[in-house]
């Protein structure tokens, strides 16, 4: 537990400002908005207690919030994503479930796994995220329509980051 | 009692789950009004200073822009100097003094650091605060058009709830015949505004003028706010209009606050007469 403290700390504060200053700064014509942040709770290891799950949660979408000026929205979304995690991992455990030692990453269990593990958790955020922020449903197919594109976009950039940072 | 204790440690994961969202939630309530900017320009303040760093160095890749549209809104101003004007005197007119006017409107000029348009509430930043003279409740323009109004105010740093955000109103008029109405965003397209509360017998045509109406203590009269694009009659009597705003606000750089001098003479006299 220790031992993986340093990283995670590490992680978190890229993750925020990679967030904060350079994706919400990317405007495909006001519709695509990726969420990168939430790949730190996909990394987090799997022996991770319930409690401190939800509080990670919690705590990183507030750190978003208070960048973006929308006071509880993230920290609502990301809390739900992380309230979810611990049942996809039960769905989609290996039939000898999860050795020790090892980190939900392609790296151990392959693409197929991970895409199955990464794809619900992201779009169960982006679709609480973007209907509490539009908090109507006179536009509901717009709305729809803009998670879908941001969670493939979002989709896409966690996917590439195992490739290309957490090849281990 | 026992059994209570064993059901919450049974069952704290979800337990937890649900006062985390409760307490979540509760933020998003409390803090759905423009107001909330109040609360954060502790924040503001910092990210503002990181944000003003960063933007420093992209402002090199608008510079040509921003060059021209500096150049053409000098050369307006030039045109409308005294000097470049040619004193015609009535034979025999009487000469009106330079104390017939007195300055109503101080502009102080602003750069924007941090800018969104892909939100609901969307806000902006800039880089001047209350140490040169912004207050809240100032108008904001750009050299194309109305930005919207400050809210929050800090020593060097102040936050501006734009047009492009669903809580605000802004009181405008058909340039032409004068009709006012109010101007609002609906969530959509950044480009776009709606004007509503136009009566029905009103003519107008697609890329008519539309500017602020000077009703609130605000905006000053016949600032640009953009031109129509489609109208129609929703339900009872009143147009809904389709404003294409004249402000691009997905590439804002620069910005001016509006100081009213007037301002708190025009509200001591309505306080006193308890106009609402």
């Amino acid at each position: 537990m220790i031992k993986v403290l340093p990283i995670n700390i590490f992680r978190i504060v890229i993750l925020v400002l990679l967030q904060v200053y350079i994706l919400n700064n990317i405007q495909l014509s006001g519709f695509v908005n990726p969420y990168m942040y939430v790949l730190f709770i996909l990394l987090l290891p799997f022996e991770t207690p319930g409690w401190l799950l939800l509080m990670l949660g919690f705590t990183l979408g507030l750190i978003i919030d208070v960048f973006t000026n929308t006071p509880g929205m993230h920290a609502s979304a990301t809390l739900f994503m992380a309230f979810l995690r611990p049942m996809i991992l039960g769905f989609i455990a290996p039939r000898d479930g999860y050795e020790p030692g090892t980190f939900p990453r392609i790296y151990y269990y392959g693409f197929k796994w991970f895409f199955q593990y990464s794809a619900p958790l992201i779009l169960a955020h982006h679709l609480f995220l973007f209907y509490i922020e539009v908090f109507r449903f006179s536009d509901f197919f717009l709305t729809l329509w803009r998670v879908i594109l941001s969670s493939i976009f979002t989709i896409f950039l966690v996917v590439i980051s195992q490739y290309f940072i957490f090849r281990r | 009692m026992r059994n209570l204790i064993r059901f919450i440690l049974n069952n704290h994961f979800v337990i937890l789950f649900i006062i985390f969202e409760i307490v979540a939630l509760t933020l998003v309530f409390q803090n759905n009004h423009y107001q909330n900017a109040y609360a954060f320009n502790l924040a503001r303040n910092i990210s503002g200073n990181i944000d003003s760093r960063i933007f420093a160095f992209r402002q090199y890749l608008h510079l040509h822009e921003v060059n021209r549209i500096l150049l053409e809104e000098n050369s307006r101003l030039r045109n409308s100097l005294l000097s470049s004007n040619k004193l015609m005197i009535p034979a025999s007119g009487d000469i009106q003094s330079d104390k017939a006017w007195e300055q109503q409107y101080n502009f102080i000029p602003a750069r924007v650091i941090s800018n969104s348009v892909n939100k609901q509430n969307n806000f902006i930043s800039i880089d001047k605060g209350s140490n040169h003279g912004i207050g809240p409740d100032m108008a904001v323009i750009s050299s194309e058009g109305i930005v919207g109004i400050v809210i929050g105010v800090s020593p060097n740093f102040s936050t501006i709830i734009p047009v492009l955000n669903i809580d605000l109103r802004i009181s405008s008029k058909l340039k032409e015949s004068g009709y006012f109405g109010s101007l609002h965003w609906d969530g959509r397209d950044p480009g776009i505004a709606i004007l509503s509360d136009i009566p029905h017998h009103v003519t107008m045509n697609v890329g008519d003028t539309i500017v602020t109406s000077g009703f609130s203590a605000i905006f000053p009269e016949g600032i640009l706010t953009g031109t129509i694009d489609d109208y129609e009659i929703i339900g009872g009597n009143f147009y809904n209009v389709t404003v294409r705003l004249s402000t691009d606000f997905r590439k804002l750089n620069h910005a001016y606050v509006i100081e009213s001098l007037f301002r708190e003479e025009l509200f001591e006299l309505e306080e006193k007469t308890g106009y609402d």
